[in-house]
């Protein structure tokens, strides 16, 4: 049977690793990831979950061990924040050019310089062209729900989900989460079965030096030259696409949660104000759309669930009658604008929309983010675009710009 | 919504009680609850604050509470150290741990204020850790006492799940001790 328990959001993600029957965690402790992988690690010892423990010297290290116990054949989890997930960079490349079925969750923070432990979303965003598929979170149930959902979309796909939250704003805060039943989850989730286990029975050279030309191996067989083996990453990914909604349906259907597919939509029905966003940054912003609704602004939120890959279809069929969009960022492109901000653009494009996209900057850095406030930008942007005034570049919402 | 923050020193347990709070509220038959401790580094001893939001419906918000329908107060030192009544609605109630009676407390008569001499209460019943009288969980009684949103018996599940039976057996005496013995003055 299914219990509800009031948990941080930390706690959720060790739940779903439990659920998940993981079997190798390699993590290295940084706020605000550190509660996850100390919980991991007391499961591990207690014998809650039967997986082993790998300590490590950092998060280089940490991903490259999920990257070998992925290659001989282990459902492998991880997760950190910030600068250990810039630290990683390299080894998230590699773990998406081996299509390695990596689950890893991102406790969103800002990174330094300057320092700060507190949450944005540069992260993550930063790490888009990984080859990584990223899903945000809006609360800790769904932090559950799209970690149980993200194996079975790696494992269909062969490629690894970064399940991004944010820290503080859901990592410590607690708040109700159902947990499914182990026996559901698993029939949900089956054992995984890779298609190729590196054993010593079998051994293989994987992800050797390939030219730019396609050549004949010792065999004879031609193979994949190193841009094709890119191409199929780019497919897997574009597949994934319908994957991930597929996944979300099946998941709604057995366990009764819809976490949106791909972008999910808050009284979108009449909307002419689009708010859009990720993660808790766009749960606020549903505040927000009922605030402007009780002034008759019809105002509605579309939620970016996945951002990598991007959903271009869903973005043009969700904005497609809206009048006006407020994209709201807790992260920047630096030099340009919010990278969300630059991808909705570019969906649209060709469509034969003219409507303002403004594009708001906040909460960097843990600047904290209230639903009023997003309403005012939101009055504010109306009002710019009622008198024809047209904004070049991104606002910097609630912070001193001269 | 009702919006509480809860004040108290590093080490105090404010954020367990924010979070018991919590608990007792679910069990009641608020869908929506949050418990939230002050993001970042804490330190024992100095001023931290934890905060719970109660709701009828699931909560969407997670920004940090400006003002407080009800304010907690574990140390009544902190009232000299911080602002605590700036974020605190205007006709709101103040709850407050204290060895004096309310007239002799700042807290203006635009407040409902209810008073608990929690760290005696606490030191009846052997809540002691680490030299401190316990007074999170005897705050929850003047809570329940004072705002009247949960039930003592939810508070005794909340506890139940969390504790060993033994400490549950001290802690929710200290609860029901802070309960009776709460003085609560309304405003004018």
């Amino acid at each position: 049977m299914p219990e509800v328990q009031i948990m941080t959001g930390n706690a959720a993600a060790a739940q779903a690793a439990v659920l998940c029957d993981v079997q190798v965690v390699a993590a290295y402790p940084i706020t605000p990831q550190s509660q996850l992988a100390e919980i991991l690690s007391q499961y591990i010892e207690g014998g809650k979950l039967k997986a082993e423990y790998v300590r490590v010297e950092g998060e280089h290290s940490a991903l490259t061990v999920c990257i070998s116990a992925s290659t001989v054949g282990a459902r492998v989890f991880t997760a950190t924040s910030a600068n250990g997930l810039l630290y990683m960079h390299e080894q998230l490349h590699w773990a998406a050019g081996s299509r390695l079925p990596i689950v890893m969750c991102c406790v969103n923070r800002g990174v330094g310089a300057p320092w700060t432990i507190f949450n944005d979303q540069q992260d993550s965003v930063s790490q888009r062209d990984t080859g990584w598929i990223q899903i945000y979170c809006r609360n800790n149930q769904e932090i559950l729900d799209t970690i149980i959902q993200a194996y079975r979309i790696a494992e269909a796909v062969y490629c690894p989900v970064m399940v991004a939250y944010d820290g503080f704003v859901l990592s410590h805060t607690m708040m109700p989460v159902e947990i499914p039943d182990a026996a559901s989850v698993r029939e949900f989730l089956p054992p995984y079965r890779p298609h190729t286990v590196v054993s010593p029975e079998d051994p293989r050279t994987l992800n050797a030096v390939l030219f730019p030309w396609r050549r004949a191996n010792a065999q004879g067989v031609v193979c994949d030259g190193y841009m094709e083996m890119r191409h199929k990453l780019q497919a897997a990914l574009e597949r994934a696409l319908d994957v991930i909604r597929e996944t979300n349906d099946l998941y709604a259907a057995r366990f009764g949660r819809d976490c949106g597919g791909l972008v999910w939509e808050y009284r979108m029905e009449d909307a002419e104000v689009v708010l859009t966003a990720m993660g808790s940054l766009a749960s606020e912003a549903t505040v927000a759309a009922d605030l402007l609704r009780e002034e008759g602004i019809r105002a509605g939120v579309a939620g970016i669930r996945v951002f990598r890959p991007f959903p271009a279809d869903d973005v043009r069929r969700v904005f497609r009658k809206a009048a006006a969009v407020c994209c709201f960022e807790k992260a920047i492109s630096y030099g340009y604008e919010g990278a969300l901000c630059t991808e909705i653009k570019g969906a649209l494009y060709g469509t034969g929309v003219s409507f303002p996209i403004h594009n708001y900057i906040c909460g960097l850095g843990g600047r904290d983010v209230k639903a009023s406030e997003l309403a005012q930008a939101v009055r504010e942007s109306l009002t710019d675009m009622a008198a024809g005034r047209v904004r070049t570049r991104a606002m910097w919402l609630n912070c001193v710009t001269e | 919504m009702h919006e509480i923050i809860w004040h108290g020193r590093g080490g105090q347990g404010v954020v367990v009680a924010a979070h018991m709070l919590g608990e007792a509220a679910y069990l009641e038959g608020f869908k929506g609850v949050t418990a939230t401790p002050t993001f970042g580094p804490e330190r024992r001893g100095a001023p931290v604050a934890a905060s719970t939001r109660i709701s009828r419906e699931p909560i969407r918000t997670f920004s940090q509470i400006d003002e407080a329908d009800i304010t907690v107060v574990l140390d009544e030192t902190l009232l000299g150290v911080v602002d605590v009544l700036g974020r605190q609605k205007k006709g709101g109630l103040v709850i407050i741990n204290s060895t004096h009676p309310p007239e002799a407390l700042p807290v203006g008569g635009e407040y409902d204020l209810a008073v608990v001499d929690a760290a005696a209460i606490a030191l009846k019943n052997h809540l002691v850790r680490e030299g401190a009288p316990v007074v999170n969980t005897p705050m929850l009684g003047a809570f329940a006492k004072a705002s009247g949103l949960v039930s003592l018996e939810n508070i005794e599940r909340a506890l139940k799940a969390k504790l060993s039976r033994e400490q549950v057996d001290r802690n929710f005496t200290a609860v029901l001790g802070a309960y009776e013995k709460t003085i609560l003055r309304r405003r004018t």
